[in-house]
């Protein structure tokens, strides 16, 4: 990666203080994403991929603690001033979060609150911030966006609130656009319809973005690389052609199977993966996913594998037993 | 055709006849479920998909009467259960159990995992609380727990996919005929859900269950049904074996469906451009063809006359006016 990256995340960590002990719910995290890149993190819940996005926005609960750097088009966001802070979010730096109505206020209409953050960002006038109002809900795909704009969020259906979500979010020309789980609270027609536009969108405006998910199959057609997440650590990267064709990392193996196909023959028994993930306030010696993993063996037990490169720079895994990798490459 | 049509209706345990529910909410009526017609066999699992608000948890109430039909009947074994009241009723359904979605909701916080699966021992009447034990236990080493670490816990203990084999646990005490299993695995993590289908599927052998299996992922329905129906808007689109209703839907609103799941492949490039559109409120559900105004294939007939389920294939039925396979 020659490039210079738009977003890096340095050996990021996040600790919550919790009644059963501390928890470590981001765990040197490394992440790099180059301008309209897209980058996809998976994982389970639990697994930290929500509480890396808060970090990156650096809207974390207040008795969380992180260490680590996060550098964000030149600025190191954990130590910027709040007002610029703020300034830079919702500019530049935007976000779609699961449920629409955790962003939007439900007092206020469409119209005010997309004009609003036109106005305050980039200090237009009201009579041309409503102008880019209708053109924006248009260009998400809401029919009649003249009429929305008077409406409030609860007359709207929940497909509808999160296009009016993604208007907010892409009325400021943002450079980098966080989608977390951005359809798992739709159905499946609306979801593909959402991701659609949000990929359209992100190629019109070269946006980089980064897609949470739990879903492997949501990440598979639409995103440049995937990290997969399990117990707050990344434990795979790859380009997602390769991630899903030459994974090293058995829990994603594992992971992928355990999903349903279409494809496959009714009654067909599913690879499960067994047990379930660590207690993160009890953190596991050894590689979080040795209790649950076919290929453990002695070392997995004792020692937490690193992040380490495969036959190429951009494909990155922890683990000392990687499948597909011929015995004697890896030490 | 008639033939076939009679194969699939042998020695059904469930019937649904024309099955119409309503709510009234704030003085408008939601359509809820507008005359469904369906059986299970016996032995088989029944699969039932649709987008939320199609009806599909409503249909899986109202098989247990919890929610009252404004007309149509329900009918278990033989016996109209629309017609049943009080004791007759509580009678049946102990050999109809439901699992919910939510599996740490249904469960009472407050009560030990050994009352909660003994509960419906006692309103049953076994009086013998050593039976009941007995019971108890063997019901959760076939979920894969064991009891003596789990009976005296509170659900609070559980993760998601402990507490939906607890309520799995609870629903097979009483060593029913029928499950309805309303989203049983959509709340829970992919990991998770693979273990939680794999029990079903094998509880279903192990008790000789029938099962009426309602979710919104086709693949995970597919996965675990011998024939699937489809429902939109609170009517059947589409009913048929499930792999020929995957390999060649006949109703638009199936294809649909299956078009828009992800699919985990880099290979496979999502279709582009569904049809834009939600579907229409249920208080005021479009005429003839309830589909019809998301549908590309709608024309004036659609509109004027509601289609009624038709045989396209051999056990397939579809209700459109222009399926995608043509009967014959």
């Amino acid at each position: 990666m020659t490039e210079p990256a738009l977003l890096s995340v340095e050996n990021v960590s996040v600790d919550l203080p919790t009644p059963r002990g501390n928890l470590r719910a981001v765990d040197q995290v490394d992440l790099k994403i180059g301008a309209g890149r897209t980058l996809g993190i998976v994982g389970e819940s639990g697994c930290g991929k929500t509480m890396l996005s808060r970090a990156i926005l650096q809207l974390l609960p207040k008795k969380a603690k992180l260490s680590g750097r996060v550098m964000f088009d030149g600025h190191d966001l954990v130590r910027l001033d709040p007002e610029r802070l703020r300034k830079l979010r919702g500019r530049s730096l935007a976000v779609v979060f699961q449920d629409p109505m955790t962003s939007l206020n439900p007092v206020l209409t469409i119209g005010t609150q997309l004009i609003e953050t036109l106005q305050e960002h980039l200090e237009l006038d009201s009579v041309v911030a409503k102008r880019r109002s209708v053109e924006l809900l248009a260009a998400v795909g809401i029919p009649a966006p003249e009429q929305r704009l008077m409406q409030y969020p609860h007359q709207l259906s929940g497909g509808m609130r999160q296009r009016v979500a993604i208007a907010i979010a892409l009325s400021c020309e943002p450079k980098l656009l966080i989608a977390d789980e951005p359809t798992t609270a739709l159905d499946v027609t609306i979801q593909a319809q959402i991701l659609d536009l949000l990929a359209r969108e992100q190629r019109r405006r070269h946006m980089a973005m980064i897609l949470i998910t739990h879903d492997l199959g949501v990440v598979a057609g639409r995103t440049d690389d995937v990290a997969v997440m399990y117990a707050g650590r990344v434990v795979e990267r790859a380009p997602t052609p390769v991630l899903f064709k030459k994974m090293h990392m058995p829990y994603t193996e594992a992971l992928l199977a355990a999903i349903p196909k279409i494809d496959a023959a009714p009654h067909t028994p599913l690879p499960a993966i067994s047990g379930r993930p660590p207690d993160p306030t009890r953190p596991i010696q050894g590689c979080s996913f040795s209790p649950r993993c076919r290929y453990a063996a002695g070392r997995c037990y004792r020692e937490k594998p690193l992040l380490t490169a495969s036959e190429s720079l951009d494909h990155q895994y922890a683990c000392f037993h990687p499948i597909q990798v011929t015995a004697g490459v890896c030490e | 055709m008639m033939q076939e049509t009679q194969q699939s209706q042998r020695d059904p345990l469930l019937k649904v006849e024309n099955l119409v529910v309503e709510y009234a909410v704030g003085g408008k009526t939601v359509h809820a479920v507008s005359g469904v017609s369906l059986q299970v066999a016996r032995g088989e699992t029944l699969g039932l998909v649709g987008e939320s608000g199609c009806g599909k948890s409503t249909l899986g109430r109202a098989v247990l009467q919890l929610r009252r039909a404004v007309s149509g009947r329900v009918l278990f074994d033989g016996q109209d259960l629309t017609a049943m009241q009080g004791d007759a009723l509580r009678r049946m359904r102990r050999r109809v159990q439901l699992i919910f979605q939510d599996p740490i909701a249904s469960l009472n916080p407050r009560r030990r995992i050994g009352e909660i699966i003994a509960e419906p021992l006692v309103i049953s009447g076994v009086k013998d609380p050593e039976r009941r034990q007995q019971l108890v236990c063997e019901v959760l080493s076939a979920v894969g727990l064991d009891p003596s670490l789990v009976i005296g816990r509170l659900p609070h203990e559980f993760s998601g996919g402990q507490c939906q084999r607890i309520c799995i646990a609870r629903a097979l005490v009483l060593n029913p005929e029928f499950i309805i299993c309303d989203e049983p695995v959509s709340a829970l993590d992919v990991s998770i859900r693979a273990q939680i289908l794999n029990l079903l599927e094998d509880m279903k052998g192990r008790f000789g269950l029938t099962l009426l299996f309602i979710a919104h992922d086709l693949a995970v329905v597919k996965a675990v049904s011998d024939r699937v129906a489809v429902m939109y808007l609170g009517r059947l689109c589409e009913v048929g074996p499930s792999e020929q209703l995957f390999a060649r839907p006949a109703h638009p609103y199936t294809a649909l469906l299956i078009e828009a799941i992800p699919v985990p492949d880099p290979d496979v490039r999502p279709a582009e451009s569904v049809p834009v559109g939600e579907p229409p409120s249920p208080i005021a559900p479009p005429s003839g063809c309830r589909f019809r105004t998301r549908c590309p294939r709608a024309d004036q007939r659609c509109i004027d006359e509601v289609p009624e389920l038709r045989a396209v294939a051999p056990d397939q039925y579809a209700a459109c006016h222009h399926p995608l396979i043509a009967a014959g």
